[in-house]
């Protein structure tokens, strides 16, 4: 039987450094209808010329290895590999976290995002900006608890990740 | 020699030549006027000059499919980019390799909206196997040797080389093909063996096994297609083709059944339907071939052979998969078959090939032929008659014509077939019969065309008459869109919408206009005659043949339906559910 049900992926894409590189890879996804959850990308190796993207993606088995047999037909693509599914692998995420007030609630986040270990990394009389990096429903909680306190704006770099143990991708 | 200056215009001719180019299909502009300079310049590149840039890419398709080589392609930025865009989308979706090289601004233009400027790579991206931007002569060479590798490797496509002008004015180092290694395409063309010793285990053990190919097969050369024939004979297994893998396999061979699909044959459908082991030759499951999913051959093991990983499991989830090239792993299968001593149940196969036979006595593209009026069937099949015993090339443009031309011409050899599969482009049929001609100039090259579609490129019959290639434009004419009036006609309850062909040109004026041979067949009886006169004509030809307007094509599989819902007449009533008419 067919495997039917969604499940989340972390596909590692190696490709060359390029113009017009991330372009193919987001156009295959939307020209073929294909989620994209997050995506992150930067040069990984310059000597050679490579970059790494991370994309997070959904579907059932089937489409995920119609996204993965996609992205390795582009021709700028070295490798792709399925995180998910090629054993265990460490996800993290950065946010910047903007969050605005003066009296108790300022002091309140400050106490929440020493729980957290989330660094200030910009101060005024009446904000901060916290920088957090965890697993992604880390970075959720910590931006819902800050709602109450005074949040003013949320950057993150969506998710990265690496395989676990010494064998590279 | 290498390490001398050229510009980047002469660097693009020297390279093309070096890729073993001798024609290109193109039309000058403001911003490949660099590069026409260089034709000028040289005489052993030879330009065909067409009369749009659509007709240029299916010129090259038809240049390409028919001799296996890459086909080149040369057009200006804009306007020339944009009009390349179906001929380079047709060419994706069918696999055929083409280099496309467009003109563009000069780089420090590039972003302002300049006179002719469009975002070529930008626009291209989606309907190209990949796409260049070029922003350095020192790069002219490399990137155009990498094109034609890209192009013809693999799962072969168009690709698009962008030139900004100010590239092909400024001097660079040219570099030859041998010193340009591709660094991450590197596609899989031996299969795996495990893999392939299963489905050889496979097939050997079936009782009721089919072969579907593809024009992975054509593709893969016409070695894969002797490959295909020492296997069915082989192991004795039925053998359909589908429309862009006919030529592959005899279409005379009592092991052919026919082309399956939607306009497939009645026993090559119920063969797919009824098989128990289905092998896959280079061909990808297109929804034109299975109809229903759901319904799709639901008894059997299913093969998978193709070059292209994405191709598998895209629709159709299958037993064994095979990545590679087709004649490769035909080439596997067949030495694997021998070295285990491997032989089918020929009791099984027998039984199969009594019911194989059973359907086949439905005699399924059976018409009636009066004495009055021509039907479009009779005329192909005359055509046939009468060209078969030649080398014979056939185009084709999309619709009625083409399914019909596909049911009853029979492709005895692989490269002999044009036509849009994929994309299904009216229009092709013409600018690919010169294509064809060009590089087979002693062949008879036939468009059988529509009097709808021949519209669409009727301009290429100027470039057909300037290079003097005697192409022969077939036209069964019903003054009907004759497909989508078929599809009006069975299921949006005989409303015919805007296709009825009004205002149609006389096509034999309009042959004469051109300064080609225009005849005309009214009757039966005149058909023959025609067609022999169309063949001793020494140039081109337009023959228009009045058919019947409500001639309909069969068997047909409708949107929605399962193959063993084909319907083999207009009298049989059938109902098309609301999510088959969704369907296209």
């Amino acid at each position: 039987m067919v495997e039917k049900r969604s499940r989340r992926h972390t596909i590692a894409v190696l490709v060359d450094n390029e113009a017009g590189v991330l372009a193919r890879v987001i156009g295959l996804f939307s020209g073929r209808g294909y989620n994209i959850e997050s995506l992150t990308v930067a040069e990984t190796d310059p000597k050679n010329n490579v970059s790494r993207i991370t994309i997070v993606t959904s579907g059932t088995p089937m489409i995920i290895e119609q996204i993965k047999a996609q992205l390795g037909r582009l021709v700028p693509v070295h490798k792709v590999s399925d995180l998910t599914i090629e054993g265990p692998h460490v996800e993290r995420e950065l946010a910047l976290i903007k969050v605005a007030g003066t009296g108790e609630p300022r002091v309140e986040s400050l106490r929440i995002a020493d729980i957290f270990r989330a660094r200030v990394v910009d101060s005024t009389n009446d904000s901060f900006v916290f920088e957090l990096t965890g697993a992604s429903e880390k970075l959720d909680a910590f931006v819902e608890l800050m709602k109450p306190l005074g949040l003013v704006d949320v950057s993150r770099t969506g998710i990265v990740a690496i395989s676990r143990g010494a064998a590279p991708l | 020699m290498s390490r001398e200056k050229l510009t980047g215009a002469e660097m693009i001719i020297r390279a093309l030549l070096d890729q073993g180019v001798d024609v290109v299909f193109g039309y000058p502009g403001g911003a490949v006027l660099p590069i026409y300079d260089a034709i000028f310049g040289q005489n052993k590149l030879r330009h065909i000059l067409v009369r749009h840039e659509q007709g240029a890419v299916h010129a090259a398709e038809g240049y390409a499919r028919s001799t296996g080589k890459v086909g080149a392609v040369l057009v200006t930025s804009g306007p020339g980019a944009t009009n390349a865009v179906t001929g380079l989308t047709d060419a994706l979706m069918d696999s055929i390799p083409i280099v496309c090289i467009t003109g563009q601004v000069a780089t420090h233009l590039i972003g302002n909206d300049a006179f002719q400027e469009a975002d070529t790579t930008g626009i291209t991206r989606p309907c190209t196997k990949h796409n260049y931007l070029v922003k350095s002569p020192d790069d002219v060479a490399r990137v155009v040797h990498e094109a034609f590798y890209v192009a013809r490797s693999g799962r072969p496509g168009p690709v698009v080389i962008d030139m900004p002008k100010d590239v092909q004015l400024g001097t660079g180092r040219y570099v030859g093909p041998e010193k340009v290694v591709h660094r991450t395409y590197q596609p899989r063309i031996k299969g795996d063996e495990g893999a392939i010793g299963r489905a050889v285990e496979l097939i050997a053990k079936a009782k009721k096994p089919v072969f579907y190919t593809g024009g992975g097969v054509i593709n893969a050369g016409p070695q894969a297609s002797e490959k295909l024939i020492e296997f069915a004979r082989m192991t004795g297994v039925p053998v359909t083709n589908t429309l862009m893998g006919l030529g592959a396999f005899p279409g005379s061979d009592p092991q052919f059944i026919g082309m399956l699909g939607m306009h497939g044959t009645y026993q090559a459908n119920l063969a797919m339907h009824n098989c128990d082991v289905m092998v896959c030759l280079g061909a990808r499951f297109d929804d034109r071939i299975t109809g229903r999913l759901d319904a799709f051959s639901p008894k059997s093991k299913k093969i998978h052979v193709d070059i292209d990983p994405s191709s598998i499991n895209k629709n159709v989830s299958v037993d064994i998969s095979i990545v590679g090239d087709v004649g490769a792993v035909l080439e596997d299968m067949i030495a694997v078959w021998k070295r285990d001593g491997r032989s089918s149940d020929a009791g099984a196969l027998k039984d199969w090939w009594t019911q194989i036979d059973e359907w086949r006595g439905r005699d399924c593209l059976q018409y009636e032929q009066g004495d009055q009026i021509i039907k479009p069937q009779y005329a192909i099949q005359r055509l046939y008659e009468l060209t078969k015993d030649r080398e014979t090339f056939i185009t084709t443009e999309v619709g009625q014509h083409q399914m019909w031309a596909a049911q009853l011409y029979k492709f005895e050899r692989p490269n002999h077939w044009m036509t849009s599969g994929g994309l299904g482009t009216m229009g092709y049929g013409m600018p690919a019969a010169i294509g064809v001609q060009l590089a087979h100039p002693d062949a008879l090259v036939v468009d059988i065309a529509g009097e709808a579609s021949i519209l669409m490129c009727i301009q290429e019959l100027s470039t057909a008459v300037q290079y003097k290639l005697p192409i022969k434009i077939f036209v069964l004419n019903n003054e009907y869109m004759g497909m989508v009036r078929q599809w009006q006609e069975l299921l949006h309850g005989g409303r015919y919408s805007e296709s009825y062909s009004a205002a149609l040109p006389d096509f034999v004026k309009l042959a004469e206009s051109f300064h080609a041979k225009g005849l005309r067949a009214q009757t039966p009886g005149e058909v023959d005659g025609v067609i022999a006169e169309m063949l001793d004509t020494d140039g081109p030809v337009l023959a228009d043949i009045v058919v019947d307007q409500a001639e309909n094509c069969f068997p047909m599989i409708p949107s929605g339906s399962a193959h063993n819902e084909m319907i083999l007449s207009s009298d049989r009533k059938h109902e098309v559910s609301d999510a088959g008419k969704a369907l296209v």
